[in-house]
Order: structure tokens, then sequence, then C-alpha cells
């Protein structure tokens, strides 16, 4: 029987005082895949930033516990050292900081957090080479400034790799196909894959069906004005896709 | 006529992100950790300044004639000057009668080696992370420690000497190479040339001395450092450095003062002269007291730093970090006379709190295919203001001259400001500037996107805040380099909410 890694209940949480989240229930266990989909503006990217603790996301109730902690309590760093890990649908560009220094230091962080000792530039440049090859990463990308004039394309790519290095537990995948074209889709999905393991799990935010053909969700959810209105297998992405989210969220479904 | 272009940037924030901005702004209180008294013996003068004090000042040093001539010049000069108003910094006016013109640690008697200097002097020094210990030193850095304008240490001297390189105290330049001080002193800045270099002219009380003979690579870095330690006092230093033909030298310059309340008068000139082929590399962590959070306290650091590229193919570079002082009015400059001579100044400035920086370059292309580049980095955090002022000026006979200039801000919280004035003046059509500039925020989501990897809030700013230096910081010397970004880190250190 597989653990639970995470327990969302009755989650609601604003912006600026706006309600957008209005009651999320959702629990992962160790080794599954889960698929949020829905529309725009139905709280997918919300739902992320509130795991993650980003500042200005406001939770008004309900709780989440993850690996047995209170989710909420904890501060982003903390979260992220506790293998809470997102992929960020525009991930920021931090001009003169080194790519391969910069993962260094978060690797490190999680190191520490974990009591081990830290690891010096060389042995750390050994898991990088490794890691790379998984996401057809050119060479030249890790001795460039962090994600400063990368494609999307790159830096979507790299948002994975430092999820392979790094190594989560959770990981929170915020529509990483937005602006990925078909090869850049597969390589990043075949990333994703080499990395599922039986003890972590991935929540998978995408707007589209197309990501899943590549990575292949045990449960599907379906997200609309801040509640999951509809739970299903794999099965259900491809009946949204067929049908549009209008088949769902003019009520003829009703939440699992 | 040159142009002038001014960026004012006080960004504003929708109310979601300055809740964020206000959990960066409470990583800029910044702690001063070299902010202690030591008690030192000292000898000084009567505060205020007169032809009297001038002299006292110069017989005191036991100066030649032809000095206390020269400095009397620069006093009767300076009395018909007034205080420059241009820059953009407030302060409320300096009364100059106020200030003690001269501050020394008393000695018991003349140095035999440095295992006599006084203990106190020592555990200072120790305590400011630099040993004058000859054995101590790790890396080859030789220095000269002055405390409160007068020169009580220099290290690795013998050695030194060996290669005929002299570097000494200005007051033992003056008794021991009067020729090549009367030859260079005020070359570079003449006495007339402002109000503040005028002053320092008059009553400078001592500072280093550097040459290099010619051919000589100097085989190890030379350090100055700097140290006000009595109240009241003003500093007034007075570095000379000439490489000979083919050499060269690298040297750095740190400093540090106590917390006081009352404000206190740094105002230092530093000339350069670089002869045929020398290269000349001077590097700067300048790190004087800034005052405390609500602007109380600190040192106004008027400086005057010039460098002559007066042989061809010459060059001289000035690195420089500034997270101290209270006000920042500096310019080093480089006049490039020799053809095919090159100026560099590459710079970081941050203000922090109520710190105010006006600081820039200036560079005067005379020579033929004379280059310069200036890459200028301003942060402002609090309500620190930032300025970066550079004057690029292509004579009429410097066929082919070139500048590139980037002055890059960067903003943390929105109570800061920067501002850029760069003047172009170009008199010869085959001259090339180019002037890039750029203003940016550390942004709430660069931070976010870093604590989300597992980092601190602190420990986030300082990287996106070393990243943003980080081309004027590869231009450091190693040491100096790694100390730079640490004191960049507790700069912007505060206490985590």
């Amino acid at each position: 029987m597989s653990n639970k890694l995470i327990e969302i209940k009755d989650l609601s949480a604003s912006i600026d005082g706006k309600q957008i989240l209005k009651g999320i229930n959702l629990t992962v266990n160790e080794g599954e895949v889960h698929a949020i989909m829905g529309p725009n503006g139905s709280g997918k990217s919300t739902l992320g930033y509130v795991l993650s603790g980003r500042d200005g996301y406001d939770v008004d109730g309900g709780s989440v516990s993850y690996a047995g902690n209170d989710l909420i309590d904890m501060a982003p760093e903390e979260r992220a050292r506790e293998g809470l890990f997102l992929a960020f649908q525009y991930p920021v560009e931090i001009p003169g900081v080194n790519n391969t220094y910069f993962l260094r230091a978060a690797f490190n962080e999680l190191r520490k957090h974990r009591g081990e000792e830290e690891m010096d530039a060389v042995d750390f440049l050994g898991v990088v080479k490794e890691k790379m090859k998984l996401l057809e990463l050119p060479d030249g990308m890790m001795k460039r400034s962090v994600n400063e004039g990368f494609s999307g394309g790159e830096k979507k790519r790299n948002e994975i790799f430092q999820m392979a290095v790094l190594d989560p537990k959770l990981s929170v995948l915020d529509e990483t196909d937005s602006g990925l074209d078909i090869d850049a889709l597969k390589i990043v999905a075949n990333g994703v894959n080499a990395l599922r393991k039986p003890d972590n799990a991935s929540i998978v935010i995408t707007h589209y069906q197309r990501l899943l053909d590549y990575i292949v969700p045990d449960f599907v959810h379906v997200l609309s004005d801040g509640r999951i209105i509809k739970s299903g297998g794999k099965e259900l992405a491809l009946e949204l896709e067929e049908k549009g989210y209008d088949w769902i969220t003019n009520g003829e479904a009703v939440a699992a | 006529m040159p142009g002038v272009f001014v960026l004012q940037e006080t960004p504003e924030q929708s109310d979601f992100m300055s809740e964020a901005l206000e959990t960066i702004e409470e990583f800029v209180q910044s702690d001063y950790k070299y902010g202690f008294v030591s008690d030192i013996e000292t000898e000084t003068v009567p505060p205020g300044l007169n032809e009297d004090v001038v002299r006292l000042i110069s017989e005191k040093k036991g100066e030649p004639e032809f000095l206390l001539e020269w400095r009397l010049k620069a006093f009767r000069h300076w009395q018909k000057m007034t205080e420059p108003k241009w820059p953009n910094v407030e302060y409320p006016e300096v009364n100059f009668q106020d200030i003690i013109y001269y501050a020394a640690p008393k000695k018991k008697k003349e140095l035999a080696s440095l295992d006599e200097v006084d203990p106190e002097l020592r555990a200072t020094f120790d305590k400011l992370g630099i040993s004058l210990d000859e054995q101590k030193r790790l890396t080859g850095v030789a220095v000269d420690a002055v405390v409160d304008s007068v020169s009580v240490a220099t290290t690795f001297r013998k050695e030194l000497e060996k290669q005929g390189i002299i570097f000494c105290s200005f007051s033992e330049a003056v008794k021991d190479h009067p020729d090549l001080i009367q030859k260079h002193l005020g070359s570079v800045v003449p006495i007339t040339d402002n109000f503040y270099a005028a002053l320092n002219s008059a009553v400078f009380s001592d500072g280093s001395f550097c040459y290099i003979p010619k051919g000589v690579r100097c085989p190890m870095e030379l350090s100055t450092y700097f140290r006000i330690n009595a109240a009241n006092t003003g500093q007034f230093e007075r570095t000379l450095i000439v490489a000979e033909e083919g050499s060269y030298v690298s040297y750095l310059e740190g400093c540090t003062a106590p917390m006081r309340d009352e404000n206190q008068l740094h105002a230092a000139v530093v000339e350069i002269v670089a002869m045929e082929n020398a290269e000349v590399k001077y590097s700067t962590v300048q790190n004087w007291y800034p005052g405390d959070k609500n602007g109380k306290g600190g040192i106004y650091n008027f400086v005057t730093k010039r460098g002559i590229c007066k042989g061809a193919n010459s060059k001289i570079s000035w690195t420089q970090v500034e997270t101290g002082s209270a006000i920042t009015w500096k310019y080093p400059s480089c006049i490039l006379q020799g053809d095919n001579s090159i100026g560099e100044f590459y710079s970081v400035a941050l203000t922090n709190n109520f710190q105010q920086a006006d600081t820039g370059t200036k560079m005067v292309h005379i020579g033929k295919n004379t280059r310069s580049t200036i890459i200028s980095k301003g942060i402002s955090a609090g309500r620190g203001q930032n300025s970066y002022r550079g004057q690029v000026s292509i004579k009429k006979n410097a066929k082919n001259a070139r500048n590139f200039s980037q002055c890059d801000s960067l903003l943390i919280g929105d109570r800061c400001g920067a501002h850029t004035f760069p003047y172009i003046d170009v008199q010869n059509t085959t001259g090339q500037v180019e002037h890039e500039a750029s203003t940016s925020k550390v942004g709430e989501d660069q931070i976010f996107y870093l604590n989300q990897r597992g980092l601190e809030t602190q420990d986030a700013v300082n990287m996106i805040v070393n990243g943003f230096c980080k081309e004027v910081f590869r231009e450091l010397p190693m040491e100096f380099a790694v100390e730079a970004q640490k004191l960049l880190g507790v700069s912007l250190e505060g206490s985590v909410g």
C-alpha cells in the first residue's frame, strides 16, 4: 500500500482579497501522477503557488498536510528543502548568476537540510553531466546565467533539469508544456518519465491534453472556478479534448 | 555641446507587490561591523584651519621648503573657492573650522621594525582582518596601514626594494625621494583642480607612495589600508603611484571607520602616472562607516582620483566597490594622453538606508587610438540615492578614439532612487562612443524563484546582487573579489522578519 504524500483538504485561497481557490480536496500518494486540467482562470497556477508558498497568495481556510508536516506553516524555502519542487510556467531570469553555481547552491541547501555534507564543485559537475544527458541539454547551457537569454523551450528544459538534479519528492509542473514544440515536449516528457519513482509523485498542471500523451497520469482532475469538479482516470483527459471544458463546466458533472 | 540624459526612477508598486517588497526591505538594514573605536594615544592639533595650521602640519612632518610652499599655494587658492553644489547629494553645510586637520597615533619612538608597532594598533588591524605580521600573510600582499591620516606600518618593504620598487608612506617618500615627489605631486591633480583637492593639497598629512621602475613587474599586490579612528578629525591622505616605462603594478585600497554620530570628512587625492607601455590597476573596496539606519553619522567621502596615461600603449584601470560612507562623491578618471592608451572604470556602488552616492568617471581622450571602457553598477536600497555621473570627452586630435559605457542600476524596494548623468563631448568625427543603460529591480519573482529552490531570502538577494555585479567583480584580484562579495552581503544584511 502506498503512502500519502500530500493531502489537501478544503483549501481556499485568495490574492489581494479576491478568492481564487474555493475548497480544493486532493490526495496524492507516492508513486502517482495527477493531472490538473481546466480552463484559463480556473485557479490551476494559483494552486501551484499556494502549495509552494508564494507571497501574496493567502490561505483562507482548509489544510495541507505534506509528508506529515503542516505545509501552510512552512516558509517557501523549507518546503523546497522538504522536497517540494515547482517547475515554473514562466521561469525568471537571474542575470549574472551562473546556472551551475545557482543549482549547486540549491542542491547543497537540500543536502544541508538532510544533514548531509555539502558537495564540492567537482563532484557536483559529475551529477550535472549525468542529468544533462537525460534532458539532452547542450553543454553551453550550464555556463550561462540562470535562464538569461534562454528561449522558451530552453527555460522549460532547464526547469526539468533542475528537477532532475534536486530529485524532489513532489513535483508540481505548472504548464510545462506551454510554448514547447513537439520535439521539446517529447524531451521534457521523457525526462519527467525517467524521474518517476515509487516514492515520488507529480502534479502536472496543464491546459491541453497533448502533454498527457507523453506523461501518462494515474488520475485526472478538472478544476473550474476554484474547485475540482470532476476526477477520473487518464481517459477523462481524452474526453475533455474531444468535448471541451464546457461539457463539464455547464453543470453536468459532479465533483468526485 | 555635451548631451545630458537624466533617468529618474521611483517605481510604483501595486499593493500586491508592496507586501513582498517590505520583506525585501527588511534585508537592507545593514549592520556595520567595523564600527569599534580603538584606544590609541593620539596627537592632534586644535580644530580649525588657517595658514598657521598648514605650516604646523608641514613642520610636524619635517617637510622641505618646496612642499610647504606648495601647501600654502593650495591653501590660498582654496580660500577663494566654494564648495561644489552640482553633485546630486544633499547634506548640511560643512563647517571647515570645526574639523581637526591633523591627528596621528602617538609614536613613542622611531620604529626599528614592524614588531615595534603599538600592540593596540596591531590589534585594531587584526580585528579588521589585516595582519601587519609579514610571516602571517598568506598571499603576497604588501600592506601600508594608515590610521588617522598617518602611515603606521608598511610590510614587505625590503623584498620590494630588491627590485627597485618603492612602497612607503608619503611622509617617508618626501624625506627619502624628494625629487620624485616634487616631479610628480600635483602633476595629475593640480592644486587648483577642485575645492576638495585644493583642501587636501593644503593639509594632507600622509598617504602612500609607490614607484615601479622601468621594466619591473611588481611581484605582489600593493595595498593601502585606511582607518579613521580619532573623533572630529578629517582624513586627508594623498596617494601617488608612478609606473615607469613598461612596468606593472596592481594596487588595492581598503578603508573603514568607527561608528560615530557626527559626520566625518574624508577628502583624499590619488594620482597615477603611467609611462609608455606601463599598466596600473587600482582597486578599491570602500567601506567607510555609512551612518546608522536613520541617516545619522557616517563619513563624507569627497575624493579626487585621477590617472594619466602619459606614454603610448599605457593602461590605467580603476575598479571600485563602494559600499560605505554617508555621502560619496568620487570620479576616478583617466587622461588618455599617450597614443593607443587604455582607460577602464569598473564600479559597484551600493547605497542603503540614507546613503547618497554621486560617482562615476571621466575619460579624456587626447591621443590617437585611445580606448576607454566604463562599466558602472549602481545598487540602491532603503532610501539610498545613487547617481552615476560620467564624462567621455574626445579631443580634437584623438583620432579613432573609442569608448564603451554601460550603466546599470538595480533597485531594491520602492523608496530608493537611481539617476544617470552621462556627458559626452566629441570633437573628432572619427571617434566612436557607445552608451548603454538599464534600470532593473530585484524582483519578488526572482526571490521567490530562489526560495523555491531552497535558498533563504537573504541568500537569494545576495545572489541576485552579486550576479548583477559580476562584470565588475571579475576585474578585482581574487581575494578582494571574495571580500567584496561578502561585503555586499553584509551591507544588505538585516533581521529576517
